[in-house]
C-alpha cells in the first residue's frame, strides 16, 4: 500500500463515477435506476478507500501524512496532497455522508436525475480535495470550485424561491473570496511559495497578519457563516433538497472552520491573538440571537439552519481560544454537527417527503404512528441540545471550558446556549412529535422505510459511540493541535520579546 | 460486582426499549424488574462491606471517555460510603417503584417503553452517584434529567404532560449552566476534574482569616468584573455548583418544573421525583464536601437558599388540593432541610435525611398512586374523602408515611420514626450551627415543621375521613390495590419506621477525627478542623430536641380541628384572608413572574431579531439592497436554467480556468 497515492486516489475516485454516469442515458427507467446505482457505489467505494486513510494514519506523527507532489500545469504550481489529524477526519466525513446524500435522494429527486449525481459526485471530488490540499493555490481552486456545484444544487433542484437563496448565498460567498485571493496572493509574494507547510513554517510580519487575517477572515466568516453575514444559510437550507441540506450543513460550513485553524490561527498567530475578542464577540452574538432567533421559526429547516449558526459559533470561539480544549473542542464540534445537523436534515427530509411541507404547525402527535421515526428524532435533538452521551456534548464542553479559561465573560454568555438550545429544540420536538395526532392529513404517515432506517440508523449509532467514547476522534486530532498550538505560542513569545528588546532600545 | 450494579438496569432499559414488541410487555417488566432486584441486593452487599468496615476508597476503572491537553477523564467508579449509601437509596427504591409499577401500569398500552424509561433513569442516576470525577457526574445529572422529561411527557397525548416535561428539562437546564461553569472554574482552579486531585488539593484554597500569608492575598483567578484570591475563587466555583444543585432539587427560584412534574405517572414521581433524582443536588454538595468545606460563604448561602425552601414549599403546600402536589412541595421542603444541613456543615445529617426520606417519601407516593388508582384517577382531593374504610391497607402505609415524614418519637429517647431521626437531627444541627444563617435557618425549619405537619394531616383527613365526596359511581369501583402494589409498600413502610434507629449512629454518630468525618463515613465526607457539629448537635438543650416534636403536635392538632372537628373553618379562613390565600394557592405567583421576566420577552425578542435583525437590517442592507441592482442578472440566470448540464459544466470548466490563469500569471509576476 506504501506509494498508493492514497489522497489522490480517494479524491478523484468520484469522477470515475461522473465518467461511467456520463455514458448511461437518462431516458429509461432502468437508466435512471442505473444512474442511481452507479452513484450509490461510487461514494461508498470512496468512503471504503478512505478507511484505508484512517487505518493507516500514525497518530503519533503530528505532521501531514500521505504527502504526494507532483509539478502541476507545467511546472507554475505544484500539486501536493497531504492530510494530519486537523484535516483526516473531515474527508471521512464527507466520504461518509455521500453515500447518505445519494440515498436521500433516491426517490426525492426524479427531474434531471443524471446532472443531479453528476453535480453531487464532482462536489465530492472538490471537498475532498480542499481538506487534503497542500498547496493553498490547489486550496483555493477547491474551495470555490465547491460553490459552483452548490450553487447548482440549490438553484436547480430547490424549493420555490431557489433563485433568490442561490443568489443569495453566492453574492456572500464570492465577496469572502475575492479578498482571500488577494490576501493570497499577497501571501505568495512575501514567502515566494504557495506550500501549505512552508507558509505555515513562514513568519508573517505582524503589519501584514493584521491585513491578511481580515481577508481570510471575510471568506471562512461567510462560509461558517458567522453572525452577521448568516443570513444567507437560512434562505439557502430551505430552498435546498434534503441531500443539499445534509451537504452543505456536513461539510460546506466545515471549510470556514477548517480554514480558521489551518489559515488564520496557524499563519497570523499575532493577529489571531489581537482580534480573538472580534471573533469571541461574534461568536457570544450568534449563539445567543441565533438561539432566539430558532426558538421563533415555524418553518423546521429554517429552524435547524439557525440552530447550526448557533452551534458554529461554539466553533468560532473554541478555534480562537486557542489553548488545546478549545481547539480541539472546536474540531470535534465541527465533526459532531455534521453528523447531528445532517440527521436532523434528513429527518426532516423524511416528513417533508410525505406531507410535502415544513410548516411546523401542520404536524402534531407523529410518535403515534412513527414511533421509529420519533425515537430517532429524539436522539438528534439531545445531540444538537448537547446532552452528556452523544457526540454533541463533547465539542460543545470542551470548546466552552476553552474559552473559559481565556475569558470567563464570553464564556458565560456563550453558555448560556445551554438553556436556550434546550429551548428551541425541545420546543420543535414537542410540537411535531408529541400532542395528540389530530391532524387527518398526518393519520395516514407510515413510519421509515427500509431505505431510511439505513440512512438514519448509522448516524444514531456514531452520534452515541462517540458521545460516550470520543477518544479515537480526540486521539487523531490531538497531536496536530498540539503541535499547532506549540508553535502558535512560540510566535507569540517570539513577539513578546521582540517588542521588549523595541521598547529597552528606545 | 460494581459493574452489575450499574450496568444491568442499562440492559434492561436496552432489552425492554429495543425489544420490547418482540418480547411482550409482560417479560419486559420481569427482566427490568428483576434486574434492579439483583442490583438492589448487590448494593446492599456493598453497604455492608464498604460502609460497616474499614475499607479504603477504591476507584474502579471502565474506559477512557474525553482526553484533551491536561484534562483527563476517565468512566469510572468511585466506591466509598457516600457511593454505596446512594446505590441502596437509588437501588432499593427503584426496584419496588419497578415492582409497584406492574400493577399501577397495568392497562397502560406503553409498559415496554415505560419500564425501559425507568431503567435508563436508574442507570442515569447510578452514573452521578458513582461518578469520580465531575464530567460524568455531569453525565449521569443530564441523563436523569433526560429520563425525567422522558417520564414527565410519558402520556404525550396531553399537552400538560409534555409542557411540564419541557420546562422541567429547561429549568434544570438553568441549573446545568452554572454547574458546567463550576466544573469550568475547578478545572481552571486544580488543573483537573478529577475529585481525587480536587480533594487532595483544596485546602490549598481555604479563605485565610486576620493576617492572610501574601500567597492567599495573590489574585489568582479573574471571573467576570471579580479578581479573586484562592479563597474567593473557590466560594465562586462552590455557588456556580450550587446552581446546578438548585435546579436538580428544586430549590428556591429553580423550583417551579417540580409541582408540574406530577403530571408524569405517579410511579415516577415517587421514585425520580421524591426520593432519588432531586436529592442528586444533595448529594453533590456532600459529595464535594471537601472543597465546600473551606468556602464559609458559600455555605451559609447553601443554608439560606435551604432554610427559604423549606418555608416556602411548606407554605404553598398548606392549601393545594392535588394530592400529589402536595407531596411534591413537602419533597421540595424537605430538599431545604438536607441543604440546611449541608450548609451548617452537617453532612452527615442531610445524607441521613436523604436516606430516610426516601423511603417514606416514595411510600407515600406510592401510598397516593394507590389511592389515585382506586378513585379512577381522581387527584383531587376535594373530591374524595371518606375512603379509610374501603382501602385500608393503603389508609395505614399513608399513615406510616405521614409519622415518619413528621417526625412522631419521644423526644430524649431512641423511640421515634425514621423522620424523628434524620429531620431532629438537621433542626439541632441549625440551632447549633456556626454561620451566620444558622439561626435563621433554626426558625424557618421550625415553622416549616408546624406546616409540614398540618398539610400532611390534612392531606390525611382530607382524603380518608370524613364523608365521600366522590360520585357514588366512583366510589361504587373503589377498590384495593393488588399485593404486587401493596408489597412494595410494606417494604417501604418497615423502611419509614425502621431506618431512623437502625442508621442513627451510623450516619450522625460520633467518631471524628484527624481525616475522618465519622466511623460510618470516614472520607467519604469531609469536616474541616473547626467542624465539630456531630458532636455538638448532640450537646443541645432539651428545649431544642423537643421543639420539633412540639411543632409537629401543633400542625396535627390544627389540621384536625380544621378538616375533622370543624370542617367548615378552611373556606372561611380562605375567604377572610383572600390575598393571602390566593398567593400561597397560585404558588406565590412565580409561574408568573418567570414568564413575564424571561419566557415571553425571550420570545418577543426573538422575534424582533428574526424580522427586524436579520429581516429588515442584515438582509435589507445586505444582500438585498444589492439584489435589487442584480435583479436582472436573476432573469438571466431564470433562463439559464432552462438549459442543461452541459452548460453548467461549462461554465464550472470556464471559471476555474479563469481562476487557475489568474493564479499563474500572478504567480510569474
Amino acid at each position: 500500500m506504501a506509494g498508493m497515492p492514497l489522497l489522490s486516489l480517494v479524491t478523484f475516485l468520484p469522477l470515475v463515477g461522473v465518467l461511467v454516469i456520463f455514458f448511461i442515458s437518462d431516458e429509461t427507467e432502468l437508466g435512471l435506476r442505473n444512474i442511481r446505482m452507479v452513484a450509490l457505489l461510487t461514494t461508498v467505494f470512496t468512503f471504503l478507500v478512505s478507511l484505508l486513510i484512517w487505518a493507516g494514519f500514525d497518530t503519533s506523527n503530528p505532521g501531514f501524512q500521505f504527502v504526494e507532489e507532483a509539478a502541476w500545469l507545467g511546472g507554475g504550481l505544484t500539486y501536493r496532497m497531504g492530510v494530519d489529524g486537523i484535516s483526516m477526519l473531515f474527508v471521512i466525513l464527507t466520504t461518509f455522508l455521500m453515500p447518505i446524500c445519494i440515498l436521500a435522494s433516491w426517490d426525492a429527486i426524479k427531474d434531471r436525475v443524471k446532472a443531479y449525481m453528476l453535480a453531487f459526485l464532482i462536489l465530492e471530488t472538490l471537498m475532498i480535495g480542499v481538506f487534503c490540499a497542500l498547496d493553498i493555490v490547489l486550496f483555493y481552486v477547491f474551495f470555490e470550485g465547491g460553490l459552483i456545484p452548490m450553487f447548482i444544487i440549490i438553484g436547480v433542484w430547490g424549493g420555490k424561491r431557489r433563485v433568490y437563496a442561490s443568489f443569495k448565498f453566492f453574492l456572500y460567498t464570492l465577496l469572502g473570496s475575492v479578498l482571500m485571493l488577494l490576501a493570497i496572493m499577497a501571501m505568495y509574494w512575501e514567502a515566494g511559495t504557495t506550500s501549505i507547510p512552508e507558509l505555515l513554517a513562514h513568519d508573517f510580519p505582524p503589519q501584514m497578519q493584521f491585513w491578511l487575517w481580515l481577508a481570510f477572515f471575510a471568506s471562512f466568516a461567510v462560509k461558517m457563516p458567522m453572525w452577521p453575514v448568516h443570513t444567507w444559510l437560512p434562505d439557502a437550507h430551505v430552498e435546498a433538497p434534503t441531500a443539499g441540506s445534509v451537504i452543505l450543513a456536513g461539510v460546506l460550513l466545515k471549510l470556514g472552520g477548517y480554514g480558521f485553524i489551518r489559515f488564520s490561527l496557524a499563519m497570523f498567530p499575532l493577529a489571531s491573538a489581537d482580534l480573538a475578542w472580534l471573533v469571541f464577540a461574534l461568536s457570544v452574538i450568534a449563539i445567543i440571537y441565533t438561539s432566539l432567533v430558532a426558538m421563533m421559526q415555524q418553518d423546521m429547516k429554517k429552524l435547524i439552519a439557525y440552530s447550526s449558526v448557533a452551534h458554529m459559533g461554539f466553533v468560532t470561539m473554541g478555534i480562537f481560544a486557542a489553548n488545546v480544549q478549545g481547539v480541539e473542542g472546536a474540531i470535534f464540534q465541527m465533526l459532531s454537527h455534521g453528523l447531528v445537523s445532517g440527521a436532523l436534515f434528513l429527518c426532516v427530509g423524511i416528513v417533508y417527503d410525505r406531507l410535502h411541507t415544513r410548516e411546523i404547525a401542520a404536524y402534531g402527535g407523529l410518535v403515534h404512528n412513527m414511533p421509529a421515526y420519533a425515537v430517532t428524532f429524539m436522539v438528534f435533538t439531545m445531540a444538537n441540545v448537547g446532552l452528556p452521551g452523544t457526540s454533541g456534548f463533547v465539542g460543545e464542553f470542551l470548546t466552552l471550558m476553552g474559552l473559559f479559561r481565556v475569558n470567563t465573560w464570553f464564556a458565560v454568555f456563550a453558555a448560556t446556549g445551554v438553556i436556550l438550545s434546550a429551548g428551541y429544540a425541545l420546543w420543535l420536538y414537542r410540537r411535531v412529535i408529541f400532542g395528540a395526532l389530530e391532524k387527518e392529513t398526518l393519520k395516514s404517515l407510515l413510519d421509515l422505510t427500509t431505505r431510511e432506517k439505513v440512512l438514519l440508523y448509522p448516524l444514531v449509532v456514531l452520534t452515541i459511540f462517540f458521545g460516550v467514547y470520543p477518544a479515537p476522534v480526540l486521539d487523531v486530532i490531538g497531536p496536530s493541535v498540539e503541535a499547532l498550538l506549540v508553535d502558535y505560542n512560540a510566535a507569540l513569545q517570539a513577539a513578546a520579546a521582540a517588542g521588549d528588546v523595541a521598547a529597552q532600545m528606545n | 460486582m460494581y459493574h452489575a450494579i450499574v450496568f444491568l438496569p442499562l440492559l434492561g432499559a436496552l432489552i425492554a426499549g429495543f425489544g420490547g414488541r418482540a418480547l411482550g410487555a409482560k417479560a419486559c417488566e420481569y427482566i427490568t424488574s428483576g434486574f434492579l432486584v439483583i442490583a438492589a441486593i448487590l448494593s446492599w452487599i456493598a453497604l455492608i462491606t464498604v460502609g460497616f468496615s474499614e475499607a479504603e476508597p477504591r476507584t474502579v476503572q471502565v474506559m477512557r471517555f474525553i482526553g484533551s491537553g491536561n484534562l483527563d477523564v476517565n468512566w469510572a467508579f468511585r466506591i466509598d460510603t457516600l457511593t454505596v449509601v446512594m446505590l441502596v437509596v437509588v437501588n432499593t427504591v427503584s426496584s419496588l417503584v419497578h415492582i409497584y409499577s406492574i400493577g399501577y401500569m397495568h392497562d397502560d398500552p406503553h409498559r415496554p417503553r415505560f419500564f425501559a424509561y425507568l431503567s435508563l433513569f436508574t442507570f442515569a442516576m447510578l452514573m452521578l452517584v458513582t461518578a469520580d470525577n465531575l464530567v460524568q457526574m455531569f453525565f449521569g445529572w443530564e441523563g436523569v434529567g433526560l429520563a425525567s422529561y422522558l417520564l414527565i411527557g410519558f402520556w404525550y397525548k396531553k399537552a400538560s404532560a409534555n409542557n411540564a416535561a419541557m420546562k422541567a428539562f429547561i429549568v434544570n437546564r438553568v441549573g446545568d449552566f452554572g454547574f458546567i461553569l463550576g466544573i469550568f472554574g475547578v478545572f481552571v482552579l486544580f488543573g483537573s476534574v478529577n475529585l481525587d486531585t480536587i480533594f487532595a488539593n483544596a485546602a490549598a484554597f481555604a479563605s485565610v482569616d486576620g493576617e492572610a500569608s501574601e500567597a492567599a492575598r495573590e489574585v489568582l483567578f479573574r471571573f467576570l468584573w471579580m479578581d479573586l484570591t484562592a479563597g474567593e475563587a473557590l466560594t465562586v466555583v462552590c455557588l456556580l455548583l450550587f446552581l446546578g444543585a438548585m435546579g436538580k432539587s428544586a430549590q428556591f427560584m429553580l423550583h417551579t418544573w417540580l409541582p408540574d412534574a406530577m403530571e408524569g405517572p405517579t410511579p415516577v414521581s415517587a421514585l425520580i421525583h421524591a426520593a432519588t433524582m432531586v436529592t442528586a443536588g444533595v448529594f453533590m454538595v456532600a459529595r464535594l464536601s471537601p472543597i465546600f468545606e473551606f468556602s464559609p460563604d458559600a455555605l451559609t448561602v447553601v443554608t439560606i437558599v435551604g432554610a427559604i425552601t423549606a418555608f416556602f414549599a411548606a407554605t404553598v403546600g398548606l392549601v393545594q388540593n392535588d394530592i400529589k402536589r402536595v407531596i411534591a412541595y413537602s419533597t421540595c421542603s424537605q430538599l431545604g432541610y438536607m441543604f440546611v444541613a449541608l450548609g451548617v456543615g452537617a453532612y452527615g445529617a442531610a445524607m441521613f435525611h436523604l436516606f430516610t426520606h426516601a423511603f417514606f417519601k416514595a411510600l407515600l407516593f406510592l401510598g397516593a398512586g394507590s389511592v389515585i388508582h382506586a378513585v379512577s384517577d381522581e387527584q383531587d382531593m376535594r373530591k374524595m374523602g371518606g375512603l379509610r374504610k374501603h382501602i385500608p391497607m393503603t389508609y395505614w402505609m399513608m399513615i406510616i408515611g405521614t409519622i415518619a415524614l413528621t417526625g412522631v418519637g419521644i423526644p430524649g429517647t431512641y423511640i421515634g420514626t425514621a423522620g424523628f431521626f434524620s429531620k431532629d437531627a438537621i433542626i439541632e444541627s441549625a440551632f447549633v450551627g456556626h454561620n451566620a444563617a444558622a439561626g435563621f435557618a433554626f426558625g424557618m425549619l421550625l415553622i416549616a415543621a408546624v406546616m409540614t405537619s398540618f398539610y400532611s394531616w390534612r392531606l390525611i383527613f382530607m382524603t380518608f375521613h370524613g364523608k365521600p365526596r366522590a360520585t357514588a359511581d366512583v366510589m361504587h369501583h373503589v377498590h384495593e390495590s393488588p399485593p404486587v402494589m401493596l408489597v412494595p409498600l410494606y417494604i417501604l413502610a418497615v423502611g419509614a419506621l425502621l431506618s431512623g434507629f437502625f442508621f442513627y449512629s451510623a450516619f450522625v454518630g460520633h467518631g471524628h477525627h484527624e481525616g475522618w468525618y465519622n466511623d460510618f463515613f470516614r472520607t467519604a465526607l469531609f469536616a474541616g478542623p473547626d467542624n465539630h457539629i456531630l458532636e455538638e448537635f448532640h450537646e443541645v438543650a432539651f428545649w431544642v430536641k423537643a421543639s420539633p416534636a412540639v411543632a409537629m403536635l401543633i400542625g396535627l392538632v390544627t389540621a384536625w380541628y380544621m378538616y375533622i372537628r370543624s370542617p367548615e373553618t378552611p373556606a372561611a379562613l380562605a375567604r377572610q384572608h383572600r390575598g393571602l390565600y390566593q398567593f400561597l394557592l397560585n404558588k406565590w405567583y412565580f409561574d408568573e413572574l418567570y414568564d413575564f421576566l424571561f419566557v415571553n420577552p425571550a420570545k418577543r425578542l426573538g422575534t424582533f431579531l428574526w424580522k427586524r435583525g436579520d429581516g429588515w437590517l442584515i438582509d435589507g442592507f445586505g444582500p438585498n439592497g444589492v439584489a435589487k441592482r442584480v435583479t436582472d442578472v436573476t432573469g438571466r440566470v431564470v433562463r439559464l436554467q432552462s438549459g442543461y448540464l452541459y452548460h453548467y459544466a461549462f461554465a464550472m470548466m470556464i471559471g476555474l480556468a479563469a481562476l487557475i490563469t489568474w493564479m499563474m500569471l500572478g504567480g510569474a509576476l
